[in-house]
């Protein structure tokens, strides 16, 4: 293995759209899958005469992204025209930040197969989205004219800007998974990667193990999923590796992502410029963030995903491992304190959302916001478990009729005949039953095989439709084969 | 004091996608040197107690409110389109042929 020699170095730049409702210097609204070019205004088609005007939320909410990241905030920042000509950039150029960033340095936190890993934040810059090329090719390369909507054009996005810190394409990945927990946590972004509204490009270079001076890196573009960040990386990684090992070079460029072929190809546009020709803004002036503004957002940042992991181990007892996946999704974390509010056996509930919870989730791809299944009406599954009017078997069904229908598991318990069996001579009519139809293992366990019992009180279960009581079912049966010996 | 040559000329306007001809060219390059040579005069101020500043329009945090207002009607967006497709405005190919 080639890769093995080297040390891999990795830098993401993250953008994130902001959820403010209209967009950064003008109202136009930001919703996303409207008509093309049904969201666009004088400003955000770059008529000449036209002026931005900045959106308060979308400081805030940049404001609220750096706190979450521990950066600095700064005191006093601007924008800058950032010149370039393309497509999609209706003015040629972007009202972005050069020089002075609304926030300094951070950093985040996550794991790596147990291990704790910190990467550091460079910046974080406050910007406007260019709009949204559709080709007319399968891809941008083969596309003889493109097709430009504007709605996009203006939406806020923050651009987090990471330090080289991350060693893996797997690093890079979780990195870029923490970083679209924490910006929903805090709400200032709903990080949809299939909508575009959250993305990334990857800077990436190889240098020998040991080295302290960064090979020349390639920047990849177009990933569109966060299996997609891992997979691009792992492949530049492998073709640097095998250029550096013929003794050739890396030519600096910008190569782009191609999911389908599991390749980067070199993307040589011919309006690349490489020369942005920053200036100030002469259109905006500064932002000057006084430390109340900051505090008052400070204040108003919600529990964060480090501090809920400790306080669920800590709080809840609950194992690590539960308290990271749960923690992971903000969704869930809020879904799991609502079923604890009403139940109190915090690692059952954990177990069953991790369990058949994530499991339904998963196999009918909804979000666990849309999830039918009120929180209480779990609570009150658990409940029902817990007195024994329902097995743990049981349980399992009623879930899934929840699921299905939303309907509160009571009425479901009713409407099904659900309620466990703990009646004893119905349950005693059925052991005898069982004992009377399996000669054969009632033999084998009066001969001593003990083991047979697990099947014998299986086919109570199953004689009774899950309906049972076990451990009833497990006693009778006991009984009823103790006083054959007898016999 | 620095000063400009015809290839930065050059290379600026093809920066800014002007297409100059020589005598463009030669011309600029007088203009824009003149305003090097002004340029430099300000180097004679004193700007010991002067904070640098990126904008010389007075005050800051000229914000709105995030309040979505009336966009154009799709008719009025296309009236300086060169080229119209269902609603979008269509640009020539964007990539360079291999």
């Amino acid at each position: 293995m080639p890769l093995n020699d080297y040390t891999i170095v990795i830098g993401l730049e993250v953008h994130a759209e902001l959820m403010t409702k209209s967009k950064l210097f003008c109202g136009c609204s930001t919703s996303f899958g409207s008509e093309a070019n049904s969201q666009v205004c004088p400003r955000c088609l770059g008529l000449p005469g036209t002026l931005p005007v900045l959106n308060k939320k979308a400081v805030e909410y940049a404001v609220k992204a750096g706190l979450a990241f521990d950066c600095d905030i700064s005191k006093y920042s601007k924008f800058d025209r950032k010149n370039y000509f393309y497509p999609d950039l209706s003015k040629a150029y972007q009202i972005s930040q050069f020089d002075q960033p609304i926030c300094g340095k951070g950093h985040v936190e996550f794991y790596v197969g147990g291990e704790k890993k910190v990467v550091g934040i460079n910046r974080i810059h406050l910007e406007e989205e260019a709009g949204k090329s559709v080709h007319s090719g399968a891809t941008i390369s083969d596309s003889e004219f493109s097709l430009e909507d504007y709605n996009r054009c203006g939406i806020p996005l923050i651009e987090i800007v990471s330090e080289p810190d991350m060693r893996s394409p797997e690093e890079a990945r979780i990195y870029m998974e923490t970083l679209r927990n924490i910006l929903r946590y805090v709400a200032v972004s709903d990080c949809k990667m299939e909508e575009g509204s959250l993305r990334c490009d990857a800077n990436i270079s190889l240098m020998p193990k040991g080295a302290t001076k960064y090979g020349t890196r390639t920047e990849i573009k177009n990933m569109n999923s966060f299996r997609a960040v891992q997979k691009a990386l792992e492949y530049e990684a492998l073709r640097h590796a095998k250029i550096l090992d013929r003794g050739e070079k890396i030519v600096q460029e910008t190569r782009t992502w191609d999911d389908i072929a599991g390749i980067t190809a070199s993307m040589r546009s011919k309006e690349e410029a490489h020369d942005y020709r920053y200036f100030p803004e002469p259109d905006l002036v500064p932002i000057v963030l006084t430390d109340e503004f900051i505090d008052d957002i400070k204040n108003g940042l919600p529990e964060l995903p480090v501090a809920k992991f400790h306080r669920y181990v800590d709080e809840y007892e609950l194992p690590e491992y539960d308290a990271e996946l749960i923690t992971a999704d903000k969704d869930l974390a809020e879904y799991f304190e609502a079923v604890i509010a009403n139940y109190k056996d915090y690692k059952a509930v954990s177990n069953w959302l991790m369990g058949e919870f994530m499991r339904l989730v998963n196999e009918q791809s909804v979000e666990i916001s849309e999830i039918k299944v009120k929180p209480e009406d779990l609570a009150m599954m658990f409940t029902l478990q817990e007195k024994g009017v329902i097995s743990s078997k049981i349980a399992k069904t009623v879930f899934e009729e929840m699921f299905h229908s939303g309907k509160d598991p009571e009425t479901i318990v009713k409407e099904k005949g659900l309620v466990q069996i703990s009646d004893a001579s119905e349950i005693e009519k059925i052991v005898l039953d069982v004992i009377e139809k399996n000669p054969g293992p009632v033999a084998q366990y009066l001969d001593g095989k003990e083991r047979v019992l697990g099947f014998l009180v299986g086919q109570v279960m199953k004689l009774s439709k899950g309906k049972a009581n076990p451990q009833m079912a497990n006693d009778y049966l006991r009984a009823a084969l103790a006083k054959m010996v007898k016999n | 004091m620095s000063t400009i040559d015809r290839k930065t000329v050059y290379r600026v306007a093809d920066l800014a996608r002007l297409y100059l001809t020589d005598d463009e060219i030669e011309q600029m390059t007088v203009s824009l040197n003149k305003i090097l040579e002004f340029e430099e005069q300000l180097k004679g101020v004193n700007t010991d107690n002067v904070e640098p500043m990126a904008q010389a329009v007075p005050g800051v945090n000229v914000m709105r409110e995030d309040v979505v207002e009336n966009s154009l009607p799709l008719r009025e967006v296309m009236l300086n389109a060169p080229d119209e497709v269902e609603g979008f405005f269509r640009v020539p190919r964007i990539i360079e042929k291999d």
